[in-house]
C-alpha cells in the first residue's frame, strides 16, 4: 500500500516558473510545431515537381497574411530549436550544466533566436527587393 | 548507487526499454547533422525569397543542392518521428492509443519523406 504522505513530483501549477524549465518545455512546443511545419516544406517541394499553378498555390499561400504569420512562427521555432538544441547537445557532452552557467546560456539562446528571427526577416525582404 | 539490475539485465545492457540507447544517440546524431544542414537551408530560401518558378526549380536541380536536400529531408523527419514519439510515450497513456500514434507518426514521416524525395529527384532528372 502506497503511504498517502510520500513526496510527490511537483506539481506543475503551484510551481514557480523559472527560465530552465520553461526553456525545456519550449523546446518540446517548437519541436512539435517544427514537425508539423514540415508539411509547408513538403507542399513546397511537391508542388514544385508537380507544375506552375500548383507552385502558385503555394507562393500565395505563403505570402497572404496567415502563411507569413506561420512563417513567422515556425522561422521563431525553428532559429529557438536549433539555438537551444546545441545548448543541449553542449549539456549531453557534459558542459555547461552548472546553475549560473544553465541560466547565462539560456538567455543567450533566447536573444539568439530573437536576433537571428529578426535577421531571416530582413535578409528575405531584401531579397526580394521590398526593404 | 546499489545496483539494482540483475546480472543478466546488466550483461545485455539495453535498460528497460529494451532497446539500449539507439534512440537517444540517433536523436543526437540526427541534430548534429541538422545543424549545418538547417543553417544552409534557411540561409538558401532568406536569399530565394520572392524568386519565380523557374528559378527556384533551377536552385532544387542543382546537384550540390538536391543531394544536401535529401539529406536534410531524411534527418528532418528521423529526427521529428523520434522527438514525437518520447513526445506520445510521455503523455498518451492508453496503451492502444499510444501504439497507434506512435505508429501513425511512423507511417507519416517515412510518407512525407519519400514524397519529398521524389519531388527532389523528379526535378532534379527533369
Amino acid at each position: 500500500m502506497a503511504n498517502p504522505n510520500r513526496p510527490l513530483s511537483p506539481h506543475l501549477q503551484i510551481y514557480k516558473p523559472q527560465l530552465t524549465s520553461m526553456m525545456s518545455i519550449l523546446h518540446r512546443i517548437t519541436g512539435i510545431a517544427l514537425a508539423a511545419g514540415t508539411l509547408l516544406l513538403v507542399w513546397w517541394l511537391v508542388a514544385a515537381a508537380t507544375g506552375e499553378s500548383a507552385f502558385a498555390d503555394v507562393q500565395a499561400f505563403i505570402g497572404s497574411w496567415i502563411g507569413r504569420l506561420l512563417l513567422l512562427g515556425w522561422s521563431f521555432a525553428m532559429f529557438y530549436h536549433l539555438c537551444n538544441g546545441i545548448r543541449h547537445l553542449f549539456w549531453d557532452a557534459g558542459k555547461g550544466l552548472e546553475l549560473e552557467a544553465a541560466y547565462a546560456s539560456g538567455r543567450f539562446v533566447i536573444g539568439a533566436a530573437v536576433v537571428l528571427t529578426i535577421a531571416a526577416w530582413v535578409w528575405g525582404y531584401a531579397s526580394m527587393g521590398a526593404l | 548507487m546499489a545496483n539494482m539490475r540483475s546480472p543478466l539485465a546488466r550483461v545485455r545492457g539495453l535498460g528497460s526499454a529494451k532497446e539500449g540507447v539507439a534512440h537517444w544517440w540517433a536523436q543526437r546524431m540526427t541534430a548534429v547533422a541538422l545543424v549545418p544542414l538547417v543553417i544552409w537551408f534557411v540561409a538558401s530560401v532568406c536569399a530565394m525569397a520572392g524568386a519565380d518558378y523557374a528559378s527556384v526549380r533551377e536552385w532544387i536541380g542543382t546537384p550540390l543542392v538536391s543531394i544536401l536536400l535529401v539529406l536534410l529531408t531524411v534527418a528532418v523527419f528521423h529526427h521529428a518521428q523520434l522527438g514525437l514519439q518520447v513526445v506520445l510515450e510521455d503523455y498518451v497513456h492508453t496503451e492502444w492509443l499510444k501504439i497507434a500514434s506512435i505508429a501513425l507518426v511512423k507511417f507519416a514521416a517515412i510518407a512525407l519523406g519519400v514524397a519529398v524525395v521524389f519531388s527532389i529527384v523528379k526535378i532534379a532528372l527533369a
